[in-house]
């Protein structure tokens, strides 16, 4: 069958626009403008400055080692979180309430990020509602502030992006053949066998496609650490908004983002290496 | 272990318990946002004082309920504006995309396929501010060029569309791709042989054949620009959208019309979810 020519550029021109004015021209300039700056008399040069800057300063490469970890940590215990809430929809409720479960899995995460941490805040602030219960009924004598520290920001970011990996593992499970299992238990292989042997290894693209895009999630969060972390508990995020909005250094701020542009791609590259899949398989 | 297996009275029962709190752990902070709307008192905590709608229709003095909220209502508008046009125009564009990726065939396919994949592994915040720098370099190029200056390349309503716009329409071409991918051929070749044009084929029989997807993912695209935050943050000019508008309050100190403006958003896109379930239910 032979495609008109017409037909092809309709489709082609709108993409291409699309992908080289919105996506590849502005991180080009993201990249060029990492590499401007002033010199002595206020003339703009080509300069490694800012880059010099994040390694010269511990501040700076402290907070991205920080965030990496944290993210990578983040991505970690959302993962244990995931496993058994995915296995117990997929393979242990009745099929009735796998619909109803799944729905209600599905809503909170409709509701912007912002309304879901205002949530957390109201319960856990010192005069909040979870202070409140624990006052009444005797557990504590003065209220304690919950907010504001790394466990509670790690919680939240486990919280906000909990979804990304638990559909994807709900999907993979629900594919993976209950005889095997059975099989497997007429054996006598014991509940950690089959988990080890059986039931992880099937479930490897999905932990794959999860991890990649809860690790990415919780490392570009900014209304998470900014709202929850203490005043000591910086973002690599806050830094880049630190960087644009307040001291207008746009050089550094370009650094910045290209670093953590950087960062997460090695990672979700590493990921995909680890685990011989393609980006492609990942988001379809 | 699984449904069909037998399984001891403590294992059934310590997951349940360990579900029932997974999903209290989910809905927990929306559930205490709804109820503290309601309350009787100047903040968003306990104890309860009573039942009031009086941070929804209050007009003042001493409190100022959403309904006569300026501030909130133009920034409702303004979020509901956005999305509305992210929507179009991500659902045409993300529409030729999956065409052009399924149906047709031309050099470098797989670099253009990969680009169109990239705005899922860019930070938001990444991209709000790489669009930032492109904006104003073309900004400062068209002054200095020409001596024209246009609103689009400052901060502004319709540089957040775009911004939402470029990564929102990766999401949209992958659904339609994966319905597309479904598509019987026969159907468009009988059609061509009964003297159809190429673009009326398109038109009257793939198009409808991908309505329940195109509609799909929509309704997905506006909500995803609704609730944007972080490549809205960097792009937004004089009129904010309702997250960012609701994040400055919430970093200055709460009202309860915070929970107002929550339990609304809640009730909301729990409706549009259900709404969008229900029709892709019925389509199957």
């Amino acid at each position: 069958m032979s495609r008109s020519r017409l037909a092809f550029w309709i489709f082609f021109a709108p993409v291409i626009m699309w992908l080289l004015l919105l996506i590849v021209l502005p991180h080009l300039d993201l990249l060029t403008m990492s590499f401007r700056g002033e010199n002595d008399y206020g003339d703009p040069i080509w300069t490694l400055q800012n880059y010099k800057n994040f390694f010269t300063e511990p501040v700076y490469w402290l907070t991205f080692v920080r965030t990496a970890l944290y993210a990578i940590i983040t991505t970690f215990i959302t993962f244990l979180l995931a496993m058994p809430v995915s296995f117990y929809i997929a393979k242990l409720a009745r099929a009735r309430a796998q619909g109803a479960l799944m729905i209600m899995l599905l809503l909170p995460f409709w509701v912007s990020e912002l309304v879901r941490i205002y949530g957390w805040m109201i319960l856990l602030r010192e005069s909040g509602v979870l202070n409140f219960f624990m006052l009444k009924l005797g557990i504590i004598d003065t209220p304690i502030e919950m907010l504001y520290n790394d466990a509670t920001m790690i919680m939240g970011l486990v919280y906000t992006s909990m979804l990304f990996m638990v559909v994807p593992l709900v999907s993979v499970m629900e594919s993976l053949d209950d005889s095997l299992i059975e099989a497997a238990h007429d054996l006598g292989a014991g509940h950690l066998t089959i988990w080890r042997t059986i039931i992880l290894p099937h479930c490897k693209p999905g932990i794959t496609s999860g991890s990649i895009v809860v690790f990415m999630l919780a490392l570009g969060n900014y209304l998470t650490p900014n709202l929850m972390g203490g005043k000591n508990s910086l973002w690599f995020t806050e830094q880049i908004y630190n960087q644009f909005i307040a001291s207008f250094n746009w050089n550094q701020g370009s650094a910045f983002g290209f670093l953590l542009l950087l960062l997460s791609s090695l990672i979700i590259w590493l990921g995909l290496k680890l685990t011989r899949q393609k980006l492609g398989e990942v988001a379809s | 272990m699984i449904r069909s297996l037998p399984r001891s009275k403590t294992y059934d029962w310590s997951f349940n318990l360990f579900i029932i709190l997974y999903f209290t752990f989910l809905f927990a902070p929306l559930l205490v946002t709804c109820v503290l709307a309601f309350n009787d008192s100047n903040f968003p905590s306990l104890p309860w004082h009573g039942f009031s709608l009086d941070w929804f229709i209050a007009d003042g003095p001493e409190r100022i309920g959403l309904f006569h909220d300026d501030q909130n209502l133009r920034s409702i508008v303004t979020s509901f504006q956005t999305a509305f046009f992210v929507a179009i125009l991500s659902v045409i564009v993300g529409t030729c995309a999956s065409f052009l990726f399924e149906k047709e065939e031309f050099r470098f396919k797989g670099v253009l396929y990969f680009l169109m994949l990239a705005p899922l592994v860019i930070p938001g915040v990444i991209l709000g501010i790489s669009l930032l720098l492109a904006a104003n370099t073309a900004g400062t190029f068209f002054d200095e060029t020409f001596g024209l200056d246009f609103d689009l390349f400052r901060p502004s309503f319709w540089l957040v569309v775009l911004g939402q716009f470029s990564f929102i329409s990766t999401f949209v071409t992958l659904v339609v791709s994966a319905r597309l991918r479904k598509f019987d051929h026969s159907l468009e070749e009988a059609a061509l042989n009964l003297g159809a044009t190429q673009l009326g084929v398109v038109w009257h029989i793939t198009l409808k054949f991908l309505r329940p997807a195109i509609i799909g993912a929509g309704a997905v695209a506006f909500l995803m620009s609704f609730e944007n935050f972080n490549t809205t943050l960097f792009l937004v000019g004089s009129k904010p959208t309702l997250p960012i508008n609701l994040y400055l309050q919430v970093r200055d100190g709460s009202t309860p019309v915070i929970n107002a403006v929550s339990f609304m958003l809640i009730v909301g896109t729990s409706l549009m979810a259900l709404v969008n379930l229900y029709f892709t239910k019925k389509e199957e």
